[in-house]
Parts: C-alpha cells; sequence; structure tokens
C-alpha cells in the first residue's frame, strides 16, 4: 500500500520533471538561436565591416622619405649633397637606469641640455620599445669613442641618416639656397601626404624654389604592428622614389672667382650667357655658410647674422634695389635716337650743370667743369650728365618710362629663382597713386641719369644689358641647365624661357650705342679705359655712380665728407667679346665710389676669368 | 527514510566497464573533446607558451581525476554529506567576510596557507545540492512553505557572495539553486509573480552595485561611448569574431589575438579567439560538444532514480549551460562583461575542478543506479 503510494507519487513526479525539463530545454533552445543569430551577424553579415576594421588595427603606414635630388654646378661639381650623418639613440625597454647611462654616456659624448630635455620629453610620450634620439649629427670622433665604448651601453645605438651639406660653403649660397628642418608654417604649405616622412625643406634660393623636383615622391611601407604599436614585419613596401638631380647653370669656379673680385665689398655681381639666359655666376655678398641652417642654427648665432649691418643673409642680388646711376644712359640714349629726339650728330654744351627753363635750380654734372660740346657717343662715353638730363627733359618721362620697360627695368625678370623684387621705373601715375604727388620736371631730368625714384636690381640691369647684347633679343634668365630624373641616367635639358624681342625702327641704332659702350672701355676718353688698355678682347660697357642720397641733398654732395654709408654705389654694366657676346656682367659695389674704379675693375676680372682662363 | 536497496541489486558488471568504473563513456568523451578544443586554442591565445600549456593540462588533470573520484561516491552518500558540505561552506563564507584576503577589488579568497581557496566555488555544487537534499522526500510540487525555506537556502548565501562583491558567482549559485525549484515543479503563477519582483527590483540591485559593475552595464548598453576604455574589450572581442568569418583565419594566425588587440584573451575573452581563428565553423564544432554535454546531463536526470539524484543532476547541467551562453553572450556583446570563464577553454581558474567535480556527480548518478524490475 505504502509502496504503491510511492510509485505513484514517484510516476508523477517524473513527470513533472519530463515536463520542466522539456521547457528549460527549449528556453535553452531559445537563447542558442540569439547567440547564433548574433554570431551569423557577426561572422557572416558583417564580416566584411570587422574584417576592415581588423586590418586597421593590424596595419598602419608608415612614410619613407625619399632622398633629395642632388645639386651640381654646370659642370659637375658637387654643390648640394647628402652625406651620412648619426645619431644616438636609446631603446628604454632594453635599459635598466636611464639616468645613470646618461651620465656614463656624457663622458664620451657631448649632450647639452637642451639635448637631454628633449630626450627626456620624447621619452614619455613614446612606447617603451621605441628608440628615443639623444643626440643628432655626431661628430666622426664621437661616433669612433661611441663605438669603442659600446659593450658599456646596451640599449644605446647609432642610427645613420643622410643630411644635406654644401661641401663649397658661402659659395653662391644665395643663389643655391640651402633646406632647414619643415617648421609648421612650412608645413601649411606641403602636400602633407608626400611630406609624411620628410624633415627638411628648402628655405631660400633654388633650394626653395626647385622643392619640387628635389624632393621626390615619399614611399609607403605597410607594417604590421601590435596594438602597442610595436612593428613586427613589413607587409607591403613602396620605395620613395628620390629627387631630381639638378645642374645649375652656375659655373662654380666663375663665381669663386666673383666672389674674389668683389673681395670684402658688399655688392653683388651677375654674370650670365646672353645668348641663352644662364646665369654663370650670381654674387651676393658678404654671404654665409648655409650648413649651419640645416640643422637648426644656433640662436646667438643667427642673431648674429641678422643684426650685422653689412647684412650677409640679404640677397642683393635679386632683392637689392638701387638707383642705377648712369648704367641707364645707354638705354636712355637709345630711346632718344629710336625716337628721333637725338641724332648720332646733334650735339649739346655741357658747361658742368644744367637748369630747366625758367628755374634758377641747378642739376650739376659729375665733371664741375663740364664737357663742352658732346654728341650722344661722348656723352656715354665719358657719362655727361648733361647731355641726358637734356635728351630726358626733351623724351619726357612718360616716353622714358614706357621705352625702359622693354629692357625689363621696374618688373621682375622672371629668374626661376623665388623672392626676386621688381626695382621701380618711375613714372606720374606712379608718383600720384603711390605718393599722392604730381610729377615734376625736375624728377624727368634726374631720372635720365638714373637717379631719383628709378631702381633697379643687379640682375635686372644684367638683363638689359643682354637684351643691349643681343641687339634686341629679350631674355629671361635661368638658374637650372639640366635636370636628371631620378633612376635615370640621361640628361634632360632645362627649358629656357625667351622674353619678346624689342622692335626697333634702325638697327644702326644697336649700333651706335654698342659703339659708344666699346668707347666707354676702348675710347680715349672713356670712363673705364683703364681697363680696356690691356684687354685682349673687346668690351662694351658703361658705368654707373649712383647717388645714394636722396634728392635734396644732391647739389651738396661731397664724397670725403660722408659717412661710408652714405657713399656713392659703385656700378658696371658689361658684355663682350662684342663681336660676339658671350659673357654679360654687371657689377654693383655699395658705397664702393665709382663705377669707374671700383666696379669696372671687377667686371674686368670677371669677364678674363670666363673668357680667358676658361679658353686656356 | 527511504528504503535501502541492498547492493546485491547493483549488478554492475553485467552492464559493461562503464559501470565498473563509475564513468559515463559519452559525457568522458565530449569533455575530453572539449578540453582538447581548449588546449588548441589556448595555446595560440597564450602566445604558444608550452609552460600556460603544462599549467593548464595540469589543473585539467586534476579537475579529471576530482571527476573520477566524485564518481565513485555513491549519490548516497553524497546526499549524506550535503548538509555538512553546505553549513561548512556558509562557514567559510562568513570566515571570508570576516578576514578574506583582497584580490582584485574583492574579497573572495581564503588563504589556507597552502592554497588559496574560493568558499564561492564550493558553493557552486553546495547549493543545489542543498535545496536538492531538502526537496527529496518532500511531495512534488513542493509547498509554499518548502519553496521558502528552498529560497532561503539559496539567498542566504547569493548574497553572501554578491557582498564579497563577487555578483557573477552570486547569480550562477543563484539561478543553479532556482533550477532545482524550477524542476521540482516550481508553481508558473509563482514564477511569474517572482519574475515581477525581480523585475521591479532592478533599480535596486542597480543601487546596490559598485562602480565598475556600473560602469560593465553602461558600456555593454553603449561600447562605443568610451571605445578606448570601458568599451574596448567589447569592441576588440567583436571585431575578432566578426573578422574571423565562417571559416576563421587559421590557427596561430588571428591578427586580433596574436598582436594584443584583444585583452584577457587567455581566460575571459578566449570565445573571441576561437571565433578569430577557427571561425564559424569552430564555434560550431566547440557548441556541439557542449550542446551534447548539456543534453547528456539532462538525460541522465531523466534516468535518475529519485528526486535527490534527478533534481541535482539537472540543475548540474543547466548550470553548466547558463555558465556558456552568459560567456559567449559577454563576448559577442549580447550581455554586459561579466567576469566568467568560458567553461573547460578558459585559462586557469579553481573554476574548472569545481566544474568537473559536477560532472562527477553526474558520472556517479548515472553509473549507480538500480536495475529496476521490469
Amino acid at each position: 500500500m505504502l509502496r504503491q503510494l510511492t510509485l505513484k507519487d514517484h510516476f508523477l513526479e517524473y513527470r513533472l520533471f519530463s515536463n520542466r525539463a522539456i521547457v528549460m530545454l527549449m528556453f535553452c533552445s531559445l537563447l542558442l538561436v540569439l547567440l547564433f543569430s548574433r554570431l551569423i551577424y557577426l561572422q557572416v553579415i558583417a564580416h566584411e565591416h570587422f574584417t576592415t576594421l581588423s586590418e586597421d588595427n593590424r596595419v598602419k603606414l608608415r612614410a619613407i622619405a625619399p632622398s633629395r635630388g642632388l645639386i651640381y654646378d654646370r659642370n659637375g661639381i658637387i654643390l648640394a649633397e647628402n652625406l651620412p650623418s648619426y645619431r644616438l639613440e636609446i631603446t628604454a625597454e632594453q635599459l635598466d637606469d636611464i639616468p645613470a647611462t646618461l651620465t656614463a654616456l656624457e663622458e664620451i659624448i657631448h649632450i647639452r641640455d637642451t639635448d637631454r630635455s628633449r630626450f627626456e620629453k620624447l621619452l614619455k610620450r613614446k612606447p617603451r620599445f621605441e628608440a628615443v634620439p639623444l643626440r643628432f649629427h655626431l661628430s666622426d670622433e664621437e661616433v669612433a669613442r661611441f663605438s669603442v665604448n659600446r659593450h658599456r651601453f646596451p640599449g644605446v645605438d647609432i642610427q645613420a641618416g643622410l643630411a644635406r651639406h654644401y661641401p663649397l660653403g658661402k659659395l653662391g649660397v644665395h643663389a643655391l639656397g640651402y633646406v632647414g628642418r619643415i617648421d609648421e608654417q612650412a608645413l601649411k604649405s606641403l602636400d602633407s601626404s608626400n611630406y609624411s616622412g620628410t624633415t627638411h625643406v628648402g628655405k631660400t634660393g633654388v633650394e626653395k624654389s626647385y622643392e619640387n623636383l628635389l624632393h621626390g615622391t615619399v614611399g609607403l611601407e605597410h607594417v604590421e604592428t601590435t596594438a602597442q604599436g610595436r612593428v613586427l614585419r613589413v607587409l607591403k613596401r613602396t620605395p620613395p622614389v628620390p629627387g631630381n638631380n639638378l645642374f645649375l647653370t652656375l659655373d662654380s669656379r666663375l663665381q669663386a672667382d666673383v666672389e674674389r673680385a668683389l673681395a670684402d665689398h658688399a655688392g653683388s655681381a651677375i654674370a650670365l650667357d646672353p645668348k641663352t639666359g644662364d646665369i654663370l655666376a650670381m654674387a651676393s655678398l658678404p654671404g654665409y655658410d648655409p650648413n649651419p641652417f640645416v640643422n637648426g642654427i644656433e640662436y646667438a648665432d643667427y642673431t648674429a647674422l641678422r643684426e650685422d649691418e653689412r647684412e650677409p643673409l640679404f640677397n642683393r642680388a635679386l632683392r637689392g634695389q638701387y638707383p642705377p646711376g648712369s648704367t641707364v644712359k645707354p638705354f636712355i640714349g637709345l630711346a632718344g635716337l629710336e625716337q628721333g629726339i637725338t641724332g648720332h650728330n646733334s650735339s649739346t654744351y655741357c658747361p658742368g650743370f644744367y637748369t630747366l627753363p625758367g628755374s634758377s635750380r641747378k642739376f650739376r654734372d659729375w665733371k664741375r667743369t663740364g664737357h663742352g660740346t658732346v654728341r650722344l657717343d661722348d656723352a656715354i662715353a665719358q657719362s655727361c650728365d648733361v647731355y641726358f638730363y637734356d635728351l630726358a627733359l626733351s623724351m619726357g618721362i612718360g616716353r622714358i618710362h614706357d621705352y625702359l620697360q622693354q629692357f625689363g627695368f621696374g618688373k621682375r625678370t622672371g629668374i626661376d629663382i623665388q623672392g626676386e623684387l621688381p626695382g621701380l621705373l618711375p613714372s606720374p601715375e606712379w608718383k600720384r597713386a603711390r605718393r599722392g604727388e604730381p610729377w615734376f620736371p625736375g624728377e624727368t631730368i634726374i631720372t635720365g641719369i638714373g637717379q631719383g625714384f628709378f631702381l633697379s636690381t643687379p640682375l635686372q640691369l644684367a638683363v638689359a644689358t643682354a637684351t643691349l647684347a643681343n641687339r634686341g633679343q629679350g631674355i629671361k634668365p635661368n638658374i637650372i641647365h639640366i635636370e636628371q630624373r631620378a633612376g635615370d641616367s640621361t640628361l634632360q635639358p632645362h627649358l629656357r624661357g625667351q622674353n619678346r624681342s624689342i622692335a626697333i625702327n634702325d638697327p644702326a641704332h644697336w649700333d651706335a650705342v654698342i659703339d659708344s659702350m666699346i668707347h666707354v672701355v676702348h675710347g680715349e676718353r672713356g670712363t673705364a679705359r683703364r681697363i680696356g688698355l690691356d684687354s685682349p678682347y673687346r668690351i662694351a660697357g658703361k658705368t654707373g655712380t649712383a647717388q645714394v642720397f636722396g634728392l635734396k641733398e644732391e647739389e651738396k654732395y661731397d664724397a670725403e665728407a660722408i659717412a661710408e654709408k652714405l657713399r656713392d654705389h659703385a656700378l658696371f654694366i658689361s658684355f663682350a667679346p662684342v663681336d660676339d657676346p658671350q659673357i654679360v656682367v654687371a657689377v654693383i659695389v655699395e658705397n664702393g665710389g665709382s663705377g669707374a674704379a671700383v666696379a669696372a675693375p671687377i667686371a674686368r676680372a670677371i669677364m678674363d676669368s670666363y673668357l680667358v682662363d676658361k679658353a686656356s | 527514510m527511504r528504503p535501502r536497496v541492498p547492493s546485491s541489486h547493483m549488478d554492475a558488471s553485467r552492464r559493461g566497464w562503464q559501470y565498473q568504473l563509475h564513468i559515463d563513456a559519452p559525457l568522458l568523451f565530449a569533455l575530453i573533446g572539449v578540453s582538447t578544443l581548449g588546449l588548441m586554442v589556448l595555446y595560440s591565445a597564450g602566445g604558444e607558451d608550452a609552460g600556460l600549456i603544462q599549467r593548464q593540462l595540469a589543473r585539467l588533470g586534476l579537475a579529471f581525476a576530482g571527476m573520477f573520484a566524485i564518481a565513485q561516491i555513491t549519490p548516497q552518500v553524497l546526499q549524506r554529506l550535503t548538509p555538512w558540505v553546505f553549513v561548512t561552506g556558509i562557514l567559510l563564507l562568513l570566515a571570508v567576510l570576516v578576514m578574506g584576503e583582497v584580490s582584485g577589488g574583492a574579497q573572495r579568497w581564503l588563504d589556507l596557507y597552502f592554497v588559496r581557496f574560493q568558499p564561492s566555488e564550493m558553493m557552486k555544487l553546495a547549493v543545489p545540492m542543498m535545496v536538492a537534499w531538502y526537496l527529496a522526500d518532500a511531495r512534488l510540487p513542493p509547498n509554499r512553505y518548502q519553496l521558502l525555506a528552498g529560497g532561503v537556502i539559496i539567498v542566504v548565501p547569493a548574497l553572501m557572495i554578491a557582498k564579497q562583491p563577487d555578483l557573477g558567482t552570486s547569480l550562477l549559485i543563484a539561478s543553479s539553486g532556482f533550477f532545482v525549484l524550477f524542476l521540482a515543479g516550481l508553481q508558473w503563477r509563482l514564477l511569474a509573480f517572482l519574475t515581477a519582483v525581480a523585475a521591479a527590483a532592478t533599480p535596486l540591485l542597480w543601487h546596490f552595485m559598485h562602480d565598475y559593475q556600473r560602469i560593465r552595464v553602461i558600456t555593454f548598453l553603449n561600447p562605443e561611448r568610451d571605445p578606448l576604455g570601458a568599451g574596448y574589450h567589447i569592441i576588440q572581442s567583436k571585431i575578432a569574431i566578426g573578422s574571423g568569418g565562417l571559416f576563421g583565419k587559421g590557427w596561430l594566425n588571428g591578427t586580433q589575438s596574436q598582436l594584443d588587440f584583444l585583452p584577457e584573451r587567455s581566460t575571459d575573452f578566449i570565445f573571441a579567439v576561437l571565433g578569430e581563428e577557427f571561425g564559424f565553423i569552430g564555434i560550431l564544432l566547440l557548441f556541439a560538444f557542449y550542446i551534447f554535454i548539456v543534453v547528456r546531463g539532462i538525460l541522465i536526470a531523466t534516468q535518475a532514480q529519485d528526486t535527490f539524484t534527478r533534481l541535482l543532476a539537472g540543475s548540474l547541467a543547466l548550470t553548466f549551460f547558463v555558465y556558456i551562453i552568459v560567456n559567449t553572450g559577454m563576448v559577442t556583446g549580447l550581455l554586459p562583461v561579466v567576469g566568467l570563464p568560458l567553461p573547460m577553454i578558459s585559462y586557469g581558474g579553481t573554476s574548472i575542478v569545481t566544474l568537473m567535480a559536477g560532472f562527477g556527480i553526474l558520472m556517479s548518478i548515472q553509473t549507480h543506479r538500480k536495475l529496476l524490475p521490469t
């Protein structure tokens, strides 16, 4: 009885349990369906999305900087190269005691406080497995000393990189320029992806102007990294394309001679080939050594350069704007001939001064006693001011302006180096717009001898002279001779631009002006006859002595009584040989005094170097 | 007391080696299968560290040995021991609360000088055993007073563990006790009422949570809120599983796992390593083993011959399933992050020993059955 009841209970309980177990199994199945729906979503439906996320996690891009193109002179002498540069790096995870290591390192390698603080800042930011630079640009001696002691410093390594170097130092620095570290300002104007691995960028000169050719194209490395950023392996590598090599039109031997000829003067000299517009030499003195700029010049050194009164950082060749003085006379003379205002034989009497009709104000000739009766040829050869006062007044400022503009005065020459200034070719319109004043006839008179508002850069003078030498064919000055693509042995001549030529009424006018310029050097009474005496080739030239003083001081000028800074600039423009012009030289010596005595001999030395020494 | 069954009724030799050795072969093979798969995944997750595998093997060896040992004990002995185990467990929990060692911000460990011991592990078995013991002689379905007493047996240790605080284990233990009550025939109406009370108590639960637990819940609701902080685990584990696709990236080739993007990949998040390297297929294989084990456990329960073993076996099987679903739900982003390992696969912990002890009980129940008269 009791047993039966128990069995009955047992059966009921079993049925109850089975029902409950089935309910639970169904509930479990429901949960499984949920879980597997989730898994199907993750692994099948959204699989690609998560694959992308996973790849983004794993693969990082690393930029490889291209090596910068080299710069040579026209004869293949290297001007800018990439030299190995060594830096000292410390990997924190391989070291136990960093301060002790630094102390020990200081015994063999010079570590400045700035190095140390930068290192410590970086150390905090970077993961422990990454090498942190402590010192850049170790000297060979330091590299050697460290190598001997290397066993004492596990976790400290020397890494080689490339650093820009200018083996010729100061030579031609204003044309060549230099590179410097990319600063935040530069970063804005650069293609950030192409420069992602690059540390340096051209700051001035050719290095800046041809940045796009010199830089090259960045390479990319697809690297696999851990979550902490440790690089495990390179998955794919697109090598960088090095920058193009450039052969400049500069002749470094001539450049050296130009700078030697300018000696200790502050000034500029430009030598160019009138046929092509190739800049053969472009000097601006004093100069500076570009090498310290590459890796950040010391602040004190930079301040010294900036505050130097002789302005070594100032590129006089392109940015120095000087009154051209008497060097404009051939151009004014040509304008007079072309416009029929003067002739070969029409003469002017020079009593040593000139007065405007109806005015008592005297415009002095540089020769107090006067040149007597002069024709155009004499006026250019002897640089008679009175002749050109008269001519300028007859022509009027409008025609002077329009004619001289054709020679490139008052506008940029378009040389392929950035930063050029346009000079100033004055006109009544300009004066009214800029100064709000009318144009006075006296200002026309002094414009005739390249004074007053008239300003010109040394390069403009050289380009205008080349146009004369070419008898009207304008040139566009250029600094690049040949380009060499990366990995390509073929040399590609750089395209030269040409300016339009000057239309002329009578070709004989060229001869007249050029002959008179020959007389400047080779004539009996030529202002620069001293440099013509023993010249093995014939030179056409024109001296200039430009007053630094303003207009109102003009009549009281006395060289002896004036401080050097206010003394006249000495100028000379020239080309040679006259029958087949191969070189144009323009020289400006700041506060040098007389163009004939100071600037002309420099030009002669430059031409000798190019025409005589080259031949021998 | 129920009538004693003479030992002559248990004619083990007639039913083969499983009954002689008190081993359930299907369960054993499934457990070996899961462990083998687990060791493979762990070898990859642990960065091919042979030492790690050795330690895990030792732990597994200990756990299997414990399982075999417990399987030799008859369910009747287990039933007699139950109240003593439960009371010891409660006393140990008290000891932990009074003088337990703080580890990871929570008091869970009792330092017994030679081994650090987690009394809450013991309660994972002791609670369902105690509830089943209490209901063993009752007429089922249980009446209200029996249910109330059962509730007290569950809630007291659960609250003590929650206080440590170890909310995950506490909920697991509570659910294992609940399964006993449910299988015993907890009335549906009462169940509905309890569910309603639980839902109403949720804000109260929030109030008692620690900050890190609240952050886990918030993170679960919106993992992108703090992708590098609290949400990082779940985001990276979803990427790992999702990028594994159908067939996986191959053993030892999971980039999320091998390159350190996946945190806790040897322990709580090892499921993501499986999903990444072996894909959906690998997960299916693991679940084939898991489901087999759960179903086998339920089957053992339905074949059990008395109330105590039936309820206990059923609860153990269902609790194992809860382990699986809570961990995989967490790793796939379906549930908030609770620090529960993936059973048999995750590295370390005493939980594997407890788990296998539970399977030992199942095997004991299955292999100590009497032959019923046909």
